[in-house]
């Protein structure tokens, strides 16, 4: 019988070791780690013109600091821009109510998150307020877009040797 | 049941495997309470009859009733419930090699009883020492010799208390010693506990020695049967080559071929070219 | 030629249909082998606790191997940052469980295939079906539900080894920042690639440890046979996991 303790201690260590690599797995290496202590926290949101490819689950920081997540995007039909639902911890309670809210892109190829920038307003951000400045996403795409049509016309008004296919 | 009709009834049994024909028209009757020897030459298929009494093999035609149940036909629970009455002995103990001796005399209690450990503990420990292995009950088999590994199963066979006990070659490959022990377990066993015992064999001597009756297999059928002195008196050819054992007869010595002078003069390579 | 090809065809297929029913008969069991659970304990030791070693080593030196190619790739781009990322995904979708089930066919696959090939061989199968024991239900179900169970956790582990791995390369020899490794990981892998591999983990330990159970309990009585059996549980297994994999990829991605 002793044997057989000893094998069941076995089996009993490693199905602990897979079930905490299962859960290591699950928390770990996504963001539904922080969600899992479920601090208190409050939720605001905001209306983007474009959020380039924000994602649920991102983080919402401050001076560089993570002070909450994305926790749900929807879509406004009447104007059609994107609500952002952000879940910011309690401790960061004292957000002006006129602070800006960016999305910005960690890198150059990096996932998208959001920045506060914060107003002087007296008054703070209360559970359910909404934050009204929003600058979009910046979509590379268009920045590109941007930048050739601007080239091609100061390098069109110099009249320099400019490279049109025409 | 009275002691006069056979416990095992087979009649007009026909087994064939892939085209071969085992048996045909094999009629057996084997009565309650005797040692019954099965003899043959080897390849007459003598474990193959075990294999058909005990249901693991199903007969092409013909009947075989065993202690009352219908073999050929029944279900596979109808097999096993009668199964749980008979007791086999396999050609090499067949034991369970990742238990020990006495898990592996338990193990039937504890697959087919609720018997507490204590009680389970008693029986299987009288069973070892009715084979004379009570101080082995904690090896491994693989720390057992042959004719101890076949003790063991035979403790194992009988723990269930069966009224039948089949023995698939159990002298093969033992020395004489360990020879003489089998046959004082087959003897004892089958006038203590009231079984029929069937011996599957090609061991003459020690066989004859200790059957109550004895049939002779060859061809796919029974060519001879009655007790030991019937059998030694016997005229037959077949049977005084086999109990004689003799190298030509009714078997033949030669596999059959095509004329020899022939094949050595053949200039081609004749058949193996 | 195109005879023996379609000889060989129908007889896959005939195996194929053969082991699935096999499975239905083994699935059929697994309730009343639920009730002795410490045969069921003592298979999970066996197809997990042993192969464990194997699995972390191996989860290790791949973690690492996925360090150095994935810094090299990254800071092409400039975005060593992203290696965490690029480590974890690899690892949880698919070198996770895929390679975990290669080196659980052939550790443990071939364990249970050699041994209920041996019980075969010694009749020690005969022998329980003549003591009125099934021995699917006794042998082989707990031996196949250990292995169902062992297979998803043996991969979770080499995942997590794995990650430790690369991050031991990335971060200790090519000095990828420790903070932007993990956030990095954590802010782009989402649950369903976990979901991914643990749904590959199972279906690739259904597979491996039918395959071995099978190949084992219709092996051939005879020390060939045996050995027949082990070769084929590995080289089956191998190509239905990779055949697999694929499937289980292609549908998590539509």
């Amino acid at each position: 019988m002793r044997k057989s303790r000893a094998l069941n201690l076995g089996t009993g260590l490693f199905v602990l070791l897979g079930f905490a690599a299962l859960f290591f797995l699950t928390t770990q290496t996504t963001s539904h780690g922080l969600s899992f202590g479920s601090e208190p926290y409050y939720v605001v949101t905001a209306k983007f013109r474009d959020i380039g490819d924000l994602k649920v689950g991102a983080p919402v920081s401050m001076a560089g600091v993570q002070v909450g997540r994305v926790a749900a995007i929807g879509f406004d039909s009447q104007d059609f821009k994107a609500v952002v639902t952000m879940r910011i911890d309690d401790k960061f309670n004292q957000i002006p109510t006129d602070s800006s809210a960016n999305i910005y892109t960690q890198g150059l190829l990096g996932g998208q998150y959001i920045g506060l920038s914060p107003g002087g307003a007296e008054t703070y951000l209360k559970n359910h307020g909404e934050i009204t400045f929003t600058n979009s996403a910046l979509v590379l795409e268009k920045l590109i877009g941007q930048f050739l049509a601007n080239f091609n016309k100061s390098s069109s008004t110099s009249g320099s040797s400019g490279g049109s296919p025409k | 049941m009275n002691a006069t009709s056979p416990i095992i009834d087979l009649r007009e049994v026909r087994y064939t495997v892939g085209g071969r024909v085992i048996f045909d028209g094999l009629d057996m009757q084997i009565l309650p309470g005797q040692v019954t020897a099965v003899m043959g030459p080897s390849g007459t298929g003598k474990t193959t009859l075990l294999r058909l009494i005990t249901g693991q093999a199903t007969a092409d035609a013909g009947s075989i009733d065993v202690g009352g149940v219908a073999v050929v036909g029944a279900s596979r629970s109808q097999v096993y419930a009668l199964r749980q009455r008979m007791g086999m002995l396999f050609q090499n103990g067949a034991l369970l090699t990742d238990i020990s001796v006495f898990e592996n005399v338990a193990f039937p209690l504890r697959e087919h009883t609720r018997l507490p450990e204590r009680l389970i503990r008693q029986l299987v420990l009288t069973k070892l020492q009715a084979v004379g292995l009570r101080g082995a009950a904690g090896l491994m088999p693989a720390e057992l010799s042959g004719g101890m590994a076949r003790r063991v199963a035979l403790a194992r066979a009988i723990v269930m208390d069966p009224q039948i006990l089949l023995y698939d070659e159990p002298f093969v490959g033992l020395d004489p010693i360990s020879m003489g022990v089998i046959l004082r377990l087959i003897r004892r066993f089958n006038d203590a506990l009231g079984l029929t015992s069937i011996v599957v064999s090609h061991d003459v001597h020690e066989i004859t020695a200790v059957a109550d009756r004895v049939f002779l297999l060859s061809g796919g059928r029974v060519v001879a049967q009655g007790t030991p002195q019937e059998l030694h008196d016997s005229p037959s050819d077949i049977v005084k080559q086999f109990v004689g054992g003799l190298a030509d007869g009714p078997v033949p010595f030669h596999y059959p071929a095509p004329d020899y002078f022939e094949e050595l003069l053949a200039r081609d390579g004749g058949r193996f070219a | 030629m195109i005879r023996d090809f379609l000889d060989s065809l129908s007889e896959s297929i005939e195996r194929l249909g053969d082991t699935v029913r096999f499975l239905a008969r083994i699935l059929a069991q697994v309730p009343s082998a639920l009730l002795r659970p410490q045969l069921i304990f003592d298979q999970i030791y066996n197809a997990g606790a042993l192969s464990l070693v194997i699995i972390m080593l191996s989860g290790l030196f791949v973690g690492m191997v996925l360090g150095l190619q994935g810094y090299d790739l990254l800071q092409r781009f400039g975005s060593e940052d992203a290696l965490g990322t690029a480590a974890a995904i690899g690892l949880v979708r698919e070198l996770g469980p895929v390679v975990t089930a290669l080196l659980f066919a052939g550790r443990a696959g071939t364990a249970l295939a050699s041994e209920i090939g041996l019980m075969r061989a010694t009749d020690q199968l005969s022998a329980m079906e003549m003591m009125a024991v099934d021995p699917v239900r006794r042998v082989v179900v707990p031996r196949f539900v250990g292995g169902v169970i062992a297979m998803p956790l043996l991969a979770a582990i080499f995942s997590m080894i794995g990650i430790y791995g690369a991050q031991l390369v990335g971060v200790q020899v090519m000095h990828v920042d420790a903070g932007s490794f993990w956030s990095q990981m954590q802010a782009s892998v989402e649950l369903r690639d976990v979901n991914e591999g643990i749904v590959k983990s199972v279906v690739f330990g259904i597979a491996c440890s039918l395959i071995a159970v099978y190949q084992g309990y219709h092996s051939e009585p005879t020390a060939e046979g045996v050995g027949t059996a082990t070769t084929r549980t590995v080289v089956t297994s191998a190509v239905i996991v990779l055949f697999l994999d694929y499937l289980i990829t292609a549908f998590f991605l539509k």
